[in-house]
């Protein structure tokens, strides 16, 4: 059984007059494990894909299933429990808490999965280390560089042992030295067994991955698997 | 979510914009320390009002003649009189009356070798310091051959005995009393201030004495002060003298009184009224404060849940539910107005505790009861819950994709 099964997922937004398919009949399954690039244009969909599957949002019509919840039915309280659990957010614009010690934000999902604090602490400074800030878990957002500010928030997404690693242009703020590490990040993550999935337009980045779908106007137009990561130039 | 998880949200929160905080809360500080400071001063006021009256017992009582039935359209102005003649009447007519004395008062210098010293003077007989329960210290009260003879003798309080320096050995020492030579034969027990009145300051000569000092006219104008038998009687006590008194002063049926008769529990009961209602208008006057600090809490908060619109996305994309941020917003508010309450009880009770510093006499320390300071506290609480649902409301129904695009 995949792990995420989409079938036939509209989504339609009211705007006025204007009647805008964000999404238009799309089929996409990933399996656990695999490490998928979704792609496109911008307006093909891409970050609506990625607030559905990140239960941030729900279809208009059609079904999805994440590791065996049918989620398209779920009130408001089941989606927040599933965001907490399932999936862990990484940002393009790092979205941490201003002004809060970058222990506390990778605490954060766990406050919110009632873990006790002691717990709390000690998983947060684990998945700190393990994104190599284990020596900055006391510096506020605004003390860390823009890579660091990342691989706090990916240890955040981390933090829960989510089934998915859910990225929305994780680089598109890094240069481009910084946006390498990153993305070895993800790569050494998806070998540890992660399902990763990358929201990106840069082919660069997208090369990384084992599997690489293509957005047009609310589709899939194109889903290519190749055999073996290819080299980074 | 872990409750308490949320105070260490709300505080950090204010604590990074304390400045605004203490702001917003300015209403509810000043409210809730109106409400300390009043309660404060009014408890002790009533303290030690009650600790006087309970001192001259339940059964004592007050004759005044009553100057206000003289006027009216179309009454013939008479002249009111209430006369020791009454007062010896009421003794040997009015059965359950144990002692009773007349007094007249009045101001009046009072001297001893080159030391003058204003003070207030009272015509009494030897039944004063049963009355008033007010025992002498050293010397003697006024016996009945000291009345008899109209001796020019004096009981001083102590502090006439320091503003005159009539030493450590008073009795026998001859003062003027205004231009009435005089003997001091005692000294008052020590006691302190009563309602304004410093009950140390104070000369008692014998009341016959006393005429020929301001005069045969003031013996039209005395008053009587008395203790009944036991305080079972004393409203039948009052209606005895009432009735006698009518009779006396040939009051019509249809004619008010030209006196009044007040008992111990009337006296304390009609203090307690005043303060009563001055506690009602602080008291509404603290409503609306604690309004208009309800409404700067909203005000603040729903600037906080604007400017925090990202950290609520951030929040809800990590797993945070309506409810989450409803409570975390709410707590915020409820210990932002606590926060005030606390700051407002504590410079309420600075005020009290300033007032009753300064007033002279056996005031009390500051004294908060507790339900004057729960009273504060869930008041606070309340506002806060009131005036922070519907910010909080806005925060948890924010949508998560929205709040997290918010620049």
């Amino acid at each position: 059984m995949p792990l995420i099964e989409i079938r036939d997922v509209h989504k339609v937004y009211d705007m006025g007059a204007e009647r805008v398919r964000a999404l238009d009949g799309l089929d996409l399954e990933i399996e656990e494990g695999d490490y998928v690039a979704i792609m496109g244009a911008s307006g093909s969909g891409k970050s609506t894909l990625m607030n559905v599957i990140g239960c941030l949002d729900r279809p208009s019509s059609g079904s999805y299933v994440l590791n065996g919840t049918s989620v398209a039915e779920l009130g408001d309280s089941e989606l927040a429990a599933i965001r907490n659990r399932e999936i862990g957010f990484v940002f393009q614009t790092f979205n941490l808490l201003p002004r809060t010690s970058a222990l506390h934000n990778v605490e954060l999902p766990l406050i919110y999965a009632g873990v006790a604090r002691r717990e709390r602490r000690q998983r947060a400074s684990e998945a700190l280390a393990r994104v190599g800030l284990a020596d900055r878990s006391h510096h506020q957002p605004n003390e860390l560089s823009g890579g660091q500010r990342q691989r706090v928030a990916i240890a955040r997404a981390l933090v829960n042992d989510p089934s998915i690693l859910l990225a929305d242009e994780p680089t598109g703020n890094l240069d481009s030295v910084t946006s390498q590490e990153i993305i070895e990040l993800f790569d050494a993550l998806h070998d540890g067994g992660n399902t990763v999935i990358l929201v990106t337009h840069e082919s660069d980045i997208a090369r990384h991955s084992r599997r690489q779908v293509m957005l047009r106007d609310g589709r899939v137009v194109e889903d290519v698997a190749p055999a073996a990561r290819e080299e980074p130039r | 979510m872990i409750f308490s998880e949320n105070f260490r949200i709300a505080f950090r929160a204010l604590w990074a914009n304390k400045m605004r905080s203490v702001l917003t809360t300015l209403g509810i500080i000043i409210g809730v320390a109106a409400v300390i400071a009043v309660v404060s001063i009014v408890q002790g006021l009533q303290h030690v009002i009650n600790q006087q009256f309970q001192g001259v017992g339940a059964t004592y009582m007050m004759v005044l003649p009553n100057q206000q039935s003289q006027q009216g359209p179309g009454v013939v102005a008479k002249q009111v009189k209430l006369t020791w003649e009454d007062g010896q009447a009421i003794r040997e007519q009015v059965p359950g009356v144990r002692l009773i004395t007349p007094v007249v008062l009045g101001p009046e210098t009072v001297k001893y070798r080159q030391r003058q010293h204003d003070t207030l003077v009272l015509g009494v007989n030897g039944d004063w310091p049963d009355v008033s329960n007010h025992a002498v210290d050293r010397g003697r009260f006024f016996s009945a051959i000291d009345l008899a003879h109209r001796r020019k003798v004096a009981v001083v309080g102590e502090e006439v005995v320091q503003e005159l320096r009539l030493g450590a050995n008073p009795v026998g020492k001859e003062i003027y009393v205004g231009s009435l030579p005089a003997t001091v034969i005692g000294v008052m027990e020590e006691r302190g201030q009563f309602i304004g009145q410093n009950i140390d300051d104070l000369v008692f000569i014998p009341f016959d004495t006393s005429l020929q000092l301001f005069g045969r006219r003031a013996a039209d104008q005395v008053q009587l002060r008395l203790q009944a038998r036991d305080a079972t009687v004393t409203e039948q006590v009052r209606d005895s003298i009432a009735r006698l008194l009518r009779q006396r002063h040939r009051i019509g049926p249809d004619d008010e009184d030209d006196f009044q008769v007040l008992l111990q529990d009337e006296i304390v009961r009609s203090v307690n009224s005043i303060l009563g209602s001055v506690t009602a208008v602080v008291a509404a006057v603290v409503g609306v404060a604690l309004l208009v600090g309800g409404i700067g809490i909203m005000n603040i908060m729903l600037v906080s849940v604007t400017e925090r619109t990202r950290e609520i996305g951030i929040r809800k994309s990590v797993g945070a539910r309506r409810q989450d941020i409803l409570v975390q917003f709410l707590i915020e508010a409820v210990t932002l107005s606590l926060v005030g309450g606390a700051l407002g009880v504590s410079i309420g009770y600075g005020i009290g505790a300033l007032v009753a510093g300064i007033l002279p006499g056996d005031w009390p320390a500051a004294f908060v009861p507790l339900w004057a300071i729960a009273l504060a506290f869930g008041f606070s609480a309340l506002v806060g819950i009131f005036f922070g649902i519907y910010p909080a409301g806005k925060a948890a129904q924010l949508d998560p994709i929205e709040a997290l695009r918010y620049e």
